[in-house]
């Protein structure tokens, strides 16, 4: 390989007089008080060093004030946020270990590798807690599915996901996708990774034992993904395409050994600390495990495995080559550790030394480069209580009544182009690339309301989820909030399982926006609520913030990653209708609230108004309803009410096996509304006539509103407004609209 | 009997592999590390899914070249089964075990889903317990399945009865005559692509991949003089 000549550093000087720091998103303010903290000012290396532990990334600075509201302990919690995933208690001493993370700017300039190494990152964070990760969930989003670029973006990032999590062999089970003008521009890519795990095998990262050797473990080290934190805590500009060097390269069959040999480090019981070098590499890493052990830590960087020649301390530290761990055991446990590493042709190097003097740092080539107090690092970030401003589009969408539009008479019709709306279409063309059966435990593949993923040899099994709809949290940021934690639950409640917590991905436009900001504030606070109403404390997630263009900012979107218990496999249940004669019945209550729903996109081409209103007491009782109706054997198909309401519900329901309905829904309400209202805390049931009786009683006894619908059966989707005939057509002619939407339009 | 799931440094269907026989036929399996220099203790080799080596050449290209690869090379001709699914077929492709090639899926995706699998021939070791032409349903998880020969081969690999599974209907990747799976002439070694370990169950969505393992063990019975158990 030619050398490539390193451009030479900026001197001490010149950082501080030319301000090179602003070029790393570090302001004025925050310089003064680095040199404070140094008692000097820094040089090249501590400064890209300080920029990015402080950059939003990595110390959510903007958005801490935020996440303290959320109600983060529970009885079964047994690591909330703070580590690399949060982890719950399942019972029998087993333990599901969660996370969610983003990767939406650097799929934005390089789709398919920054997809791929969203799903490598949020891996590596599994199993660095010493947990097996069992399954993969993602959450999309991306402009109108119409334009080159959108499609490209849509393509390349599918099979970087796809690439990723079949090749290391975890299966991509579940997720949700949304195509809305607001995100053309910036992709929302969101990967979550769910592991199983013994209490007695959790990890931390933690430099623990003054004197004890730091080890590195992984690929070389090269100058991929310099400032890949830094990067992704700025605006997207016409710039953005000349970071794409700030975008790292993954390599999954890489992964997949650092991972074997990773657990089995671990099992071997002689690991005192490990976390993974994800954002910010070698720097977050090693100042993260040094400060939650309270100790120091000095790096060797000359150790450093490298990939390329006359590398800097600078380009070292802030590389974000992928695939890399930092670990520390005692000195005699060296050669067992490094034979685990070499079974699966790995290097692991020593490059490191736990102190206590609690500072980092940096030697290189025979001199010490760095000097940094570990706490100025990670906890002295300054923290800013941005303002906040309701913004105009809110005060204006209050009077909007969305009830006026002309009633719409072709409900056929409206239902085929809701059902044909790629928001809402079918995704088997996503998730048929993606493996989602290896390790040969998922019960219930992706395309029911939630996917759910066995545990051998128990009868438990787990239900996970990905939701968040962007355009009610658009509309009003708290009762969009609500409804984000609401409706996973009742996707996870509708799979048999008891949800047991979310993982956040806060996405957000710019916080030097007080109008943004507000969405921030509005929706944590809608969250939070929720959480705690529904017993789903948070023990995790990732903020993504400046999701702007030139445009303006995405919907705000906080997606919630949710994951349930399912005490028994004979609990499990999926939403397509079983057999001919089944009783339907639908649960809760419809109202006419149409703002922000898909017929309001799909068929009248607007997003305004109020979304709908969600009251959290209702919702639990509709939860506890329903469980207890599936534990108690009573249910054959449960599915959420969601986007395209009613009809869309119903509809989907015959598409699993192709088993038609006729239903007739009674109501006080116009047909287009009643059908389409997204009006929530509703399930559709379906069951046997032998146990439909028992099955009214229950839900009756247990407060919810309950109307006995229809019948399965026939070829014919049929659905009825007061008696008369609103819906029908063939359950063929709907699956297809719904079927052929993406594909039709990828061809 | 004794089953062995061979495991390189990539293959990720090992664990599935390793199940699906505990849980259909309940005999001894073990893993087998990819340097392992002796196969003489084993009755059925397993070849599991995976990207055996990252895969980034042609799949299966460094696999065949994994000191065990020799073993199985030498259990093959000794006439024990040997089976490879999914990469385990590419492999057994490049290893020269069994015929022809498999290139990318003619969608240049890769495609996991549940397909129709007509069984071609049904006296193999592995497919004894099935019956001729019966359709099952089995899943595929490949981006690389597309299994290609020439003219001459596929002549002969009708004429001798080699191809052991075809797709029923709808044809996943492209492949040569609707090939879903061969044998090499003797009958002991099978690749597919599809993934009967991952249909052992109805819990899985299929319980119709179990009948190849109860088949080999069936036809080691047979071959030693044991009773067959149907």
């Amino acid at each position: 390989m030619a050398q490539q000549a390193p451009a030479k550093e900026p001197t001490v000087q010149q950082i501080a007089e030319q301000k090179i720091y602003k070029q790393f998103g570090v302001s004025d303010s925050e310089f003064e008080l680095i040199c404070g903290f140094l008692g000097r000012q820094p040089n090249y290396t501590e400064i890209g060093v300080f920029s990015v532990m402080w950059s939003e990334h990595c110390a959510y600075k903007n958005s801490k004030p935020l996440l303290r509201r959320f109600p983060t302990s529970g009885p079964r919690v047994l690591m909330g946020p703070g580590e690399g995933a949060g982890i719950v208690d399942i019972g029998d001493k087993q333990a599901v270990v969660f996370k969610i993370e983003s990767h939406n700017h650097p799929s934005a300039v390089e789709p398919y590798q920054g997809a791929a190494t969203g799903v490598g990152g949020i891996i590596r964070d599994i199993f660095s807690m010493g947990s097996r990760p069992i399954a993969l969930l993602n959450s999309l989003r991306f402009g109108k599915l119409e334009s080159d670029r959108v499609k490209y973006l849509f393509e390349h990032v599918v099979s970087g996901i796809a690439g990723y999590g079949n090749c290391i062999g975890i299966p991509t089970v579940a997720g949700e996708i949304m195509f809305d003008e607001a995100y053309e521009g910036n992709p929302l890519v969101n990967a979550m990774c769910v592991g199983l795990i013994d209490h007695d095998k959790i990890q931390r990262g933690v430099a623990k034992g003054v004197g004890n050797p730091v080890f590195y473990v992984g690929p070389a080290t090269g100058r991929d993904g310099i400032h890949g934190a830094t990067f992704a805590s700025e605006d997207l500009t016409a710039e953005s395409e000349a970071k794409r060097s700030a975008v790292q390269v993954g390599d999954p069959f890489m992964e997949k050994l650092v991972m074997e040999a990773t657990l089995e480090l671990i099992d071997s019981g002689i690991v005192l600390g490990i976390q993974d070098m994800g954002a910010a590499g070698l720097t977050c890493s090693s100042a993260e495990m040094a400060s939650k052990a309270g100790n120091g830590m000095e790096l060797y960087l000359d150790e450093v495995p490298q990939r390329e020649e006359g590398m800097t301390a600078y380009e070292m530290m802030l590389s974000e080559s992928q695939e890399r761990m930092l670990f520390v055991t005692e000195p005699q446990h060296e050669a067992q550790a490094k034979a685990i590493f070499e079974r699966w042709g790995l290097h692991c190097a020593k490059v490191g030394k736990v102190t206590d003097d609690g500072r980092l740092r940096l030697f290189h080539k025979g001199e010490q480069v760095a000097d940094m107090p570990v706490k100025a690092l990670v906890d002295d970030c300054p923290v800013y209580n941005k303002p906040a401003k309701v913004p105009d589009y809110y005060l204006k969408n209050g009077s909007i009544d969305t009830n006026r539009y002309e009633q719409m008479l072709d409900l056929t019709d409206s239902l085929k182009k809701v059902l044909g709306s790629p928001s809402l279409a079918s995704k088997e063309w996503v998730y048929s690339q993606y493996d989602y059966q290896v390790r040969t435990s998922t019960a219930v593949v992706p395309g029911s309301d939630a996917a759910v993923v066995a545990i051998r040899g128990t009868r438990k099994a787990l239900a996970m989820t990905t939701d968040c709809n962007g355009r009610y949290v658009y509309l009003d940021p708290e009762v969009g909030g609500r409804i984000a934690v609401a409706e996973a639950a009742r996707n996870v409640v509708c799979s048999g399982g008891e949800p047991l917590a979310i993982t956040d991905n806060l996405n957000f436009g710019s916080p030097e926006k007080p109008e943004v900001f507000w969405q921030m504030e509005k929706s944590v606070d809608g969250m939070a609520e929720a959480c705690r109403f529904l017993e789903t404390p948070v023990i995790g997630g990732n903020v993504s913030l400046y999701n702007e263009n030139a445009k303006g900012a995405i919907y705000p979107t906080p997606v919630v990653g949710m994951v349930g218990l399912i005490t028994d496999i004979d609990h499990i249940t999926t939403q397509e209708f079983k057999a001919e004669g089944d009783v339907i019945y639908l649960l809760g209550e419809t109202k006419a609230e149409i703002g922000g729903s898909e017929f309001q996109y799909a068929v009248h081409g607007l997003t305004e108004g109020r979304p709908p209103i969600i009251d959290l007491a209702v919702e639990k009782a509709l939860h506890g309803a329903v469980l207890g109706a599936i534990r108690q054997g009573l249910v054959a198909s449960a599915h959420d009410l969601s986007e395209g309401g009613l009809a869309a519900a119903v509809a989907e329901s015959t598409f699993g096996r192709g088993l038609g309905a006729k239903v007739d829904f009674t109501t006080n309400l116009r047909p287009d509304l009643a059908l389409f209202s997204e009006s929530q805390s509703r399930i559709l049931l379906s069951a046997k006539p032998e146990h439909s009786a028992a099955l009214e009683a229950w839900i009756a006894e247990q407060g919810v509103p309950v109307q006995k619908l229809g019948v399965v059966g026939g070829e014919e989707l049929v659905i009825a407004v007061n008696g008369h005939t609103a819906i029908q057509a063939p359950v063929n002619e709907f699956r297809t609209e719904w079927k052929e939407a993406i594909p039709c339009r990828m061809q | 009997m004794k089953f062995a799931v061979i495991v390189f440094p990539g293959s990720n269907c090992d664990l599935d592999m390793y199940n699906a026989v505990a849980d259909t036929v309940g005999e001894q399996v073990d893993y087998v590390w990819q340097t392992a220099t002796d196969l003489s203790g084993y009755d059925a080799i397993l070849v599991p899914g995976g990207f055996s080596y990252g895969d980034y050449l042609r799949c299966g290209a460094i696999a065949q070249l994994a000191p065990v690869m020799n073993e199985v090379r030498k259990a093959a001709a000794e006439g024990k089964f040997v089976l490879g699914v999914c990469n385990g077929f590419q492999v057994l492709t490049e290893a020269g075990l069994l015929p022809g090639a498999l290139i990318r899926n003619n969608s240049l995706k890769f495609r996991c889903h549940p397909v129709a699998l007509r069984v071609e021939n049904a006296n193999t070791a592995f497919t004894r317990d099935y019956e001729q032409g019966e359709v099952v349903t089995i899943p595929i998880a490949h981006g690389e399945g597309n299994y290609y020969c020439d003219e001459e081969t596929l002549a002969s690999l009708k004429a001798n009865g080699q191809i052991v599974f075809t797709y029923d209907g709808l044809n996943p990747n492209g492949s040569v005559g609707n090939i879903a799976g061969i044998s090499n002439e003797a009958g002991n070694v099978v690749g597919m692509m599809p993934h009967p370990e991952r249909a052992v169950s109805e819990l899985l969505g299929s319980p119709d991949g179990a009948k190849m393992f109860t088949s080999v063990l069936n036809a080691w019975r047979e071959r030693n003089g044991a009773a067959s158990t149907r």
